[in-house]
């Protein structure tokens, strides 16, 4: 009983890692923008989409299109934010929202046109491979997912730690009106910013495509399951959507496991709600 | 209303009086088409005006309205297939339990500071919790629904909320109308003026002795009753009731559009966005089967594109816009 448990726990915390990267795209957005977007989820499953179409084609394992199909993303996000979502800087949230979910119906309905409601899986040669790690099977894929992952979130944490770019992106969060006085493109920066978010979303899909079947209905779930794990990580904090990925992925698992698949996010959302009363500005947050 | 009512100028007020006027007499005129897409209108406008109260005046974003509605809708047509209570008694009951939900989020997000985007998620997360809640609860059917009985004995009469389009549809045109006399009196009353300065700067509200809590959470409790309302309303008008369908955050959006567009904050804001887009809804139904386009979603493509055009262009909504051009601008207030 004990060495399922664990299993369980495992299999959880690697797609947790997932979850977690897709996450920490809405954390840098809300973090430096103070936007809210809502068309996370939605553009996550193009992500999916186009990482099934990639392997489809040219055979190309998602491993490897994670690069260009995030390269991709980095693009579409930078016009997003370019041509859309800049005169809505600043604006009300409620207005924000409208956009945004505007948006994602656009994009969710797209996707339905294009390719149906059928799920679309990625048949990996290496699909239904595990590990056997003393007496706890761990899948093949999971693994490889949850550690390019946390590469991706690795280079991304230098990227602003270190990077000229990443300072300054860091600077516009901080104090915008600071830094519009020394002299920063603030504009510039903010689109390089969903550009980043958009990246981000890029990889995750990509990496969950080889963990769920790529279908539109996923889209709003997915939005909801990026608010709760940045919630409770802490919004605008990038360790805290990895943690908040992590603990999310591991509670799904077990009360996937435990008590009833269809009940699983409902164990998300009572995290979510614990941690908003005890704990509102997340378990990485700074004070509210 | 008295107040708003007064300072309208005189053809605003002949504008509205015929256009009460003439939704009054619709049905002489109005096919059983026609009659349903009005009382669609009349429906969002009643919900919108019950969720514009609570964040166009004060201030608070919610996007888990779908709770409100379902628990409303549930309790009336679950006391009404277990036990045999109408509707009429059941929407008693309905409030309450609505309002003790709304009572509990106000309660746990204000008490904690939990204000903005924060507060909206709260609210979302109250919902899906709920909705997947009694997705697994036995008595209400579960996910497989719960239906009332179409050809019961006591299922066609009006007591039961069990009459023909037009019992729908004076009852949806009161609704609108009755919400919107209260909105309009609430709004001139000092309790809107305190909802407005909470609105507008909490802080100073509180430091002229306003009572923040309090305001919030009357606005709250305001809100999700009529919400209830509406959704006894939504039970007994479909018939059938999905979790995955009356509690979806697709049910909370759908009932903010209209407010949104028609202008958030403003009396007839709601209304005018109701107007503005069940129509639309419709009119895009019928365009895509006219260009032959068989596939589902395309609807919806041009709706999502709808929402983006009108609030980058009229983000304020359209009834600020509309009543300047009529020359009604006091009363867009």
């Amino acid at each position: 009983m004990a060495a399922i448990t664990l299993n369980v726990i495992v299999q959880g915390l690697l797609t947790g890692l997932v979850y977690g990267l897709m996450a920490l795209g809405l954390s840098v957005i809300f973090g430096v923008m103070r936007v809210v977007n809502f068309a996370h989820g939605e553009l996550t499953v193009v992500a999916m989409y186009a990482a099934f179409i990639l392997f489809e084609i040219l055979h190309l394992d998602p491993l490897i299109a994670l690069l260009p199909v995030a390269a991709v993303f980095f693009g579409v996000g930078y016009l997003l934010q370019r041509t859309l979502i800049s005169p809505f800087i600043g604006r009300a949230e409620h207005e924000q929202f409208i956009l945004l979910v505007g948006l994602a119906t656009v994009i969710v309905n797209g996707l339905l046109m294009i390719f149906g409601p059928d799920a679309r899986p990625i048949n990996l040669s290496y699909s239904f491979d595990s590990y056997a790690v003393g007496g706890i099977f761990i899948d093949k894929v999971r693994v490889l997912a949850a550690i390019a992952a946390v590469a991706v979130a690795a280079a991304l944490f230098l990227f602003f730690r270190y990077t000229r770019t990443g300072t300054a992106i860091r600077a516009c969060a901080d104090n915008l009106t600071g830094a519009a006085v020394v002299g920063l493109n603030v504009k510039q920066l903010y689109a390089v910013t969903f550009g980043i978010g958009l990246a981000c979303v890029g990889a995750a899909g990509t990496l969950m495509a080889t963990i769920a079947d790529a279908s539109p209905s996923l889209a709003q779930a997915y939005t909801l399951l990026a608010f709760t794990i940045v919630i409770v990580g802490g919004l605008g904090s990038m360790v805290g959507a990895l943690i908040g990925g992590v603990l999310i992925g591991v509670s799904e698992a077990l009360a996937g496991f435990y008590v009833q698949p269809s009940m699983k996010s409902m164990f998300s959302f009572a995290l979510l709600i614990i941690v908003l009363v005890l704990r509102p500005q997340g378990l990485m947050g700074r004070r509210l | 209303m008295n107040g708003i009512w007064f300072r309208t100028p005189r053809h605003g007020r002949v504008l509205g009086l015929l256009l009460l006027f003439g939704f009054a007499l619709a049905p002489v005129l109005a096919d059983r088409y026609l009659l349903s897409v009005l009382i669609l209108v009349f429906y969002f406008a009643y919900l919108g005006q019950a969720w514009n109260l609570l964040m166009g005046f004060a201030g608070q974003l919610s996007l888990g309205h779908a709770l409100y509605l379902g628990l409303g809708a549930y309790t009336a047509t679950a006391l009404w297939t277990l036990f045999g209570i109408g509707p009429w008694l059941g929407v008693f009951v309905a409030i309450p339990v609505a309002t003790a939900a709304g009572l509990l989020i106000g309660w746990l997000g204000w008490r904690f500071a939990i204000e903005g985007v924060y507060f909206a998620l709260l609210t979302i997360a109250f919902a899906e919790f709920t909705r997947i809640g009694f997705d697994n609860l036995q008595i209400t059917g579960g996910a497989g629904g719960l239906f009332l009985p179409v050809n019961g004995e006591a299922a066609g009469k009006w007591w039961n909320l069990g009459g023909g389009p037009l019992l729908y549809y004076y009852l949806s045109l009161t609704l609108a109308a009755a919400a919107t006399v209260l909105i309009a009196g609430l709004r001139q009353s000092p309790l809107g003026y305190r909802w407005l300065a909470v609105r507008e700067d909490p802080q100073a509200a509180q430091a002229v002795g306003i009572n923040i809590f309090r305001a919030r959470m009357l606005a709250m409790l305001i809100s999700s009753g009529m919400t209830a309302v509406g959704g006894v309303f939504y039970g007994f008008y479909y018939r059938n009731l999905f979790p995955s369908q009356v509690f979806d955050i697709s049910r909370s959006i759908e009932l903010i559009l209209a407010p949104i567009i028609g202008g958030v904050g403003t009396v007839f804001g709601p209304i005018v966005g109701a107007i503005v887009l069940t129509p639309l809804g419709e009119a895009l139904t019928a365009l895509v089967q006219r260009l032959g386009v068989n596939a589902p979603g395309a609807k919806a493509i041009f709706y999502g594109l709808t929402l983006m055009v009108i609030i980058s262009l009229q983000p304020g909504g359209v009834w600020p816009w509309l009543a300047r051009r009529l020359g009604l601008d006091r009363s867009a207030e």
